[in-house]
């Protein structure tokens, strides 16, 4: 019940973000999908006991971090990659700047 | 220097906090040559600016420090956008002897190659790298040699001259701008420049190097090495 209502309140914290303009709709696919798989774990707890046998783990609270995990590692990736985006995109900037303020 | 070729040709200089010694190498500069000098002020928060413009430098002031590879290629940028056709990029804190400007920039000017690098180790001059640095650069020099199939004796050198293209190249997405060295020298060989090396006189610097520290030289091996690799496996 607990991790329903985690799942379910950070699904609809997102889309209350994507509506105010806070949040990204690109960003907010993945956090959707983590939401979302949250929401379908808890209520097909079948298929979480499925995921364990599969991944091979003990118990399904491993696999929940294990995803948990995953997660949080593709986040981060993506985050450096648009910070990466972002330095380029602020050095280019600051150079066309200098020189436009050269020739002024 | 002949006076036909001054207005085709500049002199590029990042500099980052270089008060008290930027007009001493202009001052220097002049006596060699009479090209056009471009200082690029990398978010210098000293005097830099104005002893730069009081010393006769053309000055492109960057709002923040991005690092020596950003301020370089601003000024490759602006060289390109005012049309000359050549470069010369050299330090602003006097390491870079402007003695040897002529023998970078003529060989450029008869189309022999389009980039000349300055070597300090092919000269006799006083520069003498702490033995961890000079170690990095025989390795660096190592593997430049092998993928360019020349010998290359310096190649973090900062100390060169280029025509257009290589203008152009640089002024490009391809440019590392963090630390631009020896992955440059394989990047200009891979996409078929022409390029050689030239003794300079090369002083030390008489403040700590971008190379200094501990970090910053662990951090600088392997930026180097993953740039090498990853420029190896680029199709060009």
């Amino acid at each position: 019940m607990f991790a329903l209502v985690i799942g379910a309140g950070l699904f609809l914290a997102i889309i209350e973000m994507v509506r105010r303009r806070r949040l990204a709709e690109e960003y907010s696919f993945l956090w959707l999908v983590t939401g979302a798989g949250i929401i379908v774990l808890v209520l097909w707890y079948d298929l979480l006991e499925k995921l364990t046998r599969f991944i091979g783990a003990m118990t399904p609270t491993t696999t929940l971090f294990i995803f948990g995990f995953v997660f949080l590692m593709l986040i981060n990736l993506h985050y450096s990659v648009k910070i990466t985006e972002l330095t380029k995109q602020v050095k280019d900037l600051a150079q066309k700047l200098a020189i436009y303020d050269k020739e002024k | 220097m002949s006076n036909e070729l001054k207005n085709n040709f500049a002199i590029i200089m990042p500099a980052y906090n270089e008060a008290r010694r930027i007009a001493p190498t202009i001052a220097g500069i002049r006596k060699y040559s009479n090209a056009d000098i471009i200082v690029v002020s990398d978010g210098s928060t000293d005097g830099t600016v104005a002893e730069a413009k009081g010393a006769g430098a053309s000055v492109i002031e960057l709002p923040f420090n991005m690092g020596y590879g950003a301020a370089l290629q601003t000024g490759f940028k602006y060289a390109l956008k005012k049309e000359y056709e050549f470069a010369v990029q050299m330090d602003a804190d006097g390491q870079h002897d402007p003695l040897s400007i002529q023998a970078l920039i003529q060989p450029i000017l008869r189309g022999e190659v389009d980039i000349m690098i300055g070597s300090r180790f092919l000269s006799e001059g006083t520069y003498r790298a702490p033995f961890v640095r000079r170690m990095g650069m025989y390795f660096f020099g190592f593997i430049t040699s092998v993928l360019t199939g020349r010998k290359i004796t310096d190649p973090t050198s900062g100390f060169q001259a280029l025509n257009k293209k290589v203008m152009e190249f640089y002024a490009s997405k391809a440019y590392p701008v963090d630390y631009p060295d020896a992955d440059v020298i394989i990047m200009l060989h891979r996409h078929g420049f022409r390029f050689r090396e030239v003794p300079v006189v090369m002083h030390n610097a008489a403040k700590p190097s971008m190379h200094g520290g501990i970090i910053n030289p662990l951090y600088y091996i392997f930026k180097m090495v993953l740039s090498i690799l990853v420029t190896l496996m680029r199709k060009e």
